[in-house]
Formats: structure tokens, sequence, C-alpha cells
């Protein structure tokens, strides 16, 4: 079984993050990583893949030349191999130039299983697996907490939007998983010495056939006017619980009208 | 003037509180029509009309049901590639998002995605998001197509404007593809007396410092005393102490209520993305270098077992 897993490299979440002049994310000013909540995706993968199915796992990502940290990180986690789409022409796209890269770059590698994080933690909106699986004319098995492969179909559990459904879809198919879906491993000593040998192809738009107007800020549908960091929050009055906590509070609470 | 299709949020008919607002904000472009898709289009009509909805288009078939997502996105797009409207709103969970984004692609549109705000402008709508765990506000708009925007719960209140909508029967041409994921069970969510987070004015949640499932009663019966809702953040939804449609935070519910008091949680940043937004937010913790302090308008370094239920006690003395 093919198994593509893809991964963002994203500015660290737990940093202060910010935008460039033009209205793009920030990627010079924070370092970056593997997204978290694509760690459960790589790990979702490595289980299919020990649950006994014969797999084979290989990470895609789209981003500038350090975006190779993701790979090796997941590759240090386990797997087979990477592939690194970088093209200057991509910078800027929004999620249909994103899903449009990846679905030429799985399509090119073959493909039984797409596995996704749930969303990336910079962009947030959580729409790729779901535009990757319509570009791929194949099924979208998405946001799932619980996974099981069998009999040539993926079936799982998804928290929708007013009810837990259990959900059921053929291979090939694309599938997202939530941070609920398990604890992802930390990469062993032996996993990054590994990791370091693993084949990793680098790609850019024409292998892809491409256009570059198809894609990045040209090819985007949307754009950002304003960007403007919020005022921080101030604090205020900050007590001690002198054995009257609660009935300070409720004093509180009257003056801002909520008791 | 202007048709803006509102995907209606619904259960059995029972319009969820979210699509009031879109309807509220589809207004301000334009004439609203709502599409309902599933049974009880019959209850959901009336309050569709009193928010504003000229027209209701129903779409009574039993794919909708069956098949995750990929019906609606064949329903939406028909009838907006016949009604050509000047903006499409959906409510941002999964499922809204999901859908908005393959009818955008398949209509060669623009997608925004969780809006807080949308506003009328000479060339379309503009919307306003709240991003990098809500330390950025962006303003954006759609440059191709038509917009197709996805909008967070408790963005606008809910206006009533009230018309006798028309209401059509479509009978949508379902392609292969939208059968291709099967719904093989439907839980939906448990409703309780309490009201729903995305929704609620005043948002009580407990975090690690609840220390165990049987504690929560301690939040729970603050909440009760404010009418509020109840939340969780990700570390006490993970040790299994509440269930996890009551999360806070960046993978959870986010939340932006008048009121948000949080007990026992330090505000790890994945906590805080979901509920910095909020208009007034109190803390109660032991710790008095938790980080939910430097965000709280008020804050007790207390412990929450003697704190809150004094709170309770205080409030219904003081409503006698």
């Amino acid at each position: 079984m093919k198994i593509v897993v893809c991964v963002k490299h994203v500015p660290d979440a737990t940093a202060d993050r910010t935008f460039t002049e033009d209205g793009n994310t920030d990627r010079e000013s924070v370092d970056s990583l593997l997204s978290e909540l694509d760690e459960y995706a790589v790990e979702q993968a490595l289980r299919v893949a020990e649950s006994g199915v014969d797999a084979d796992i290989t990470y895609l990502t789209i981003g500038p030349d350090d975006a190779k940290d993701a790979l090796r990180k997941a590759l240090a986690m386990g797997g087979d191999s990477a592939v690194h789409v970088s093209d200057e022409d991509i910078e800027g796209s929004d999620a249909f130039g994103t899903s449009l890269v990846l679905a030429r770059a799985i399509e090119r590698h073959g493909f039984d299983l797409v596995v996704c994080g749930m969303a990336s933690t910079d962009g947030t909106m959580g729409v790729v697996p779901a535009l990757l699986a319509e570009r791929l004319g194949v099924p979208a098995v998405t946001h799932l907490d619980e996974l099981a492969i069998e009999d040539g179909a993926v079936t799982g559990r998804r928290e929708g939007d007013s009810a837990t459904v259990r959900v059921q879809g053929t291979l090939p198919a694309v599938v997202s998983v939530t941070d609920r879906s398990g604890d992802a491993r930390y990469p062993s000593f032996k996993g990054i010495m590994a990791a370091k040998k693993k084949p990793l192809e680098t790609l850019d738009l024409a292998d892809l056939g491409i256009a570059p107007e198809q894609v990045g800020r040209t090819g985007a549908r949307s754009a950002v006017d304003t960007a403007a960091k919020r005022p921080p929050r101030t604090q205020g009055e900050i007590v001690a619980d002198d054995g009257a906590g609660g009935v300070g509070l409720a004093t509180f609470l009257t003056a801002k009208k909520f008791i | 003037m202007a048709e803006i299709l509102v995907l209606v949020d619904h259960t059995d008919g029972a319009v969820r509180k979210p699509t009031l607002e879109l309807l509220t904000l589809a207004r301000r472009l334009g004439e609203p029509s709502a599409v309902f898709l599933g049974q009880g289009a019959d209850t959901a009509t009336e309050v569709l009309g009193r928010y504003g909805a000229h027209k209701v288009y129903v779409v009574d078939a039993p794919e909708v049901e069956e098949f995750l997502v990929t019906p609606a996105v064949d329903a939406l797009t028909q009838i907006a590639e016949s009604t050509s409207p000047a903006a499409i709103l959906l409510p941002s969970g999964p499922d809204g998002k999901e859908t908005a984004a393959r009818v955008a692609l398949r209509l060669e549109s623009g997608l925004i995605t969780d809006a807080i705000d949308v506003t009328a402008d000479e060339d379309g709508p503009v919307t306003e998001q709240s991003v990098f765990a809500a330390t950025y506000q962006v303003t954006a708009h759609v440059t191709q197509g038509v917009p197709v925007i996805t909008v967070k719960p408790n963005a606008t209140a809910p206006e009533p404007a009230p018309v006798t909508p028309a209401v059509e029967k479509w009978d949508v041409t379902f392609g292969p593809a939208s059968a291709a994921v099967k719904v093989l069970s439907r839980a939906p969510r448990e409703r309780s007396d309490r009201p729903e987070l995305t929704e609620a004015d005043i948002v009580v949640s407990g975090g690690r410092g609840v220390n165990g499932a049987e504690n929560f009663a301690v939040i729970e019966r603050l909440a009760d005393a404010l009418g509020a809702a109840v939340g969780a953040s990700r570390a006490a939804v993970d040790a299994g102490w509440y269930p996890h449609s009551h999360q806070v935070g960046q993978t959870g519910t986010q939340v932006s209520p008048g009121l948000y008091l949080a007990a026992g949680i330090s505000g790890a940043i994945q906590h805080r993305a979901g509920m910095q937004t909020s208009k007034t937010i109190v803390a109660v913790n032991k710790d008095e270098d938790a980080p939910i302090f430097d965000l709280a308008d008020y804050g007790v370094v207390g412990d929450l077992f003697k704190v809150l239920p004094q709170l309770v006690e205080e409030i219904e003395r003081r409503r006698g």
C-alpha cells in the first residue's frame, strides 16, 4: 500500500508570529518546525504500516529549502522516503494553489492512501484534505479521531458540526486525523540517524506540469487587505483570596452586569 | 437586489443559532436565500423567514443524510450555478468548511474561512478574521468568482427581519462522488439544558486544576448559576474528565463570549487561541504566575474549590 503523508513546515505556534509587509505569513522572524497537527498524521500512517499492512510511506511537503527539516523530522519518526516541492513561484499560494501542487505530486508518485493533519497551525483553514480529495476524485474521510483500514476501506469516527458520525470510504482515499487520534511518537536516536540516509526527492512546478500563474500570489483567489496586531490584553485587578475571593468576584461580575 | 445563499445548519428542522447570525450578516450584502438540506424544512421555514430569508431552497433527498459532505457540495453548487448569488455563507465547522472549499473549487471561486465579521464594500464582501492564536486581526476579500465565506458562531447578534419566504423544492443531480463516504451511524450531540458553547454569552471553563471528572460539578454549578455554557481545557479533556465537544482552544471550539471564566486553567497558547477574544476574562487559579492572569480583567489567586462555591452562594444571595 502506497501511503503519502502531507506535512507542513510552519512557524512555531508558541512564538510571536507575524506578517510580512505584503500580508503573507512571516517565515523568517520565527523558527519553523513540523506542524504539531501533522505529527498525528505521521503517527497514524506509521500505525497503519505497523498493523501488518505492507506499506510504503512517503512524506510530501511544499516550501522553501528549510522545509526539508519537516521531512527529516517525519522520516526520523519512521517511513521510507520524502518528496519536497520547492519553487519560488509557489510563494503566496492559497489553499487552491497548495492543493493543486500537492495533488499533482501525489498523482505523480501514486497512492492508495493520503494522510493529512486536521489543519496547519499557521493557516488553520483545515480545507486542504477536502480539496485534495476533490482534485484527486477520491473519497475524503476527514477529521477523524479514530481510524481503521480494513478490506480496502477506511472507517473512522468524526466529530462533525452537530453530530458524531462513523464514516467509511473505499481506498484510494484521502484521510485527515485530529489531535485526538493518538499521541505522536518521538524520534529515536537511531531514527534520526536513519532519516539522513532515506531518499529525498526535490521537484519544482515544471516537474509537475503546473504553470506559475496557476499558483502563488497570482493564482490566489483571495487577498489580505490589512493585518493588524490586536492590542495585547491588559491585566486587570488580580487579588489573592483572603477568604472572601468569591464575594469579591461577585462584586466585579455585578458591576459588569453579569449578575 | 443581489441574492446571498446561506447554508442552513439544523437538526431535523431545528435551526441552530449560527444560521440566524449568517442570515443577519447576509442582509448586509443583499437578499438572503436559505439553502435547506434534509428533512424538517416545514419546521425551519418560519424561523428562516423571521430572520430575513426571502427564499428557502429545499433539497429533501436521503443522500444528504446517508453520505458525508459531498451531497451538500452537489446541492449548493447546482443552486449557485442557477441563481448566480453575490456570495455564499456557511457555518465554520468541519462540515461547513469542507463543503465551502469544494463548492468554491467547483465554481472556480475564492474562499475565506472562519470570518468573525462580514461587511459590504463596493467590490463585494470584506471579511474580518482573527489569526495566529487571535493575536492578529486580518481583513480580506475574495478576488475571483462568487465569494464563499464560512463564518464563526457569535460573529453578530441575530436580528429578526420578518418576511414570508417563498419555498422552492430542488431536485439535485447527485454525481458519483457524492456517494464517496458513507455515514454508517450518526449520534447527534447530546443536548443539555445549558446553552451551547459556541452560542453562550457566558462560558465557565475548568482545566487541570479541577483534578477529576467528578469535580467538574463545581464548574457546572457556577455555570448554572450564571446561565453559562461549560468549557474545558485540552488537559481536562485529554484526562477524560469532560467530553471533547466542550474543549475550548485552538483545536477545539473557539469562543468569544461576553464573559469567559477560567478556573484551574493555566492559559497555554493552545487554550488562549480559543478564548482570548472574549470581551471580559476572569481567572481563578492557585498559581499566581499562571499566564492566564496576563489576560484577565479580574483574577483571584486562590483555590477554585473555595472561590467558586462562595461565588455561587453570593450570586444566589444577591438574587435573593
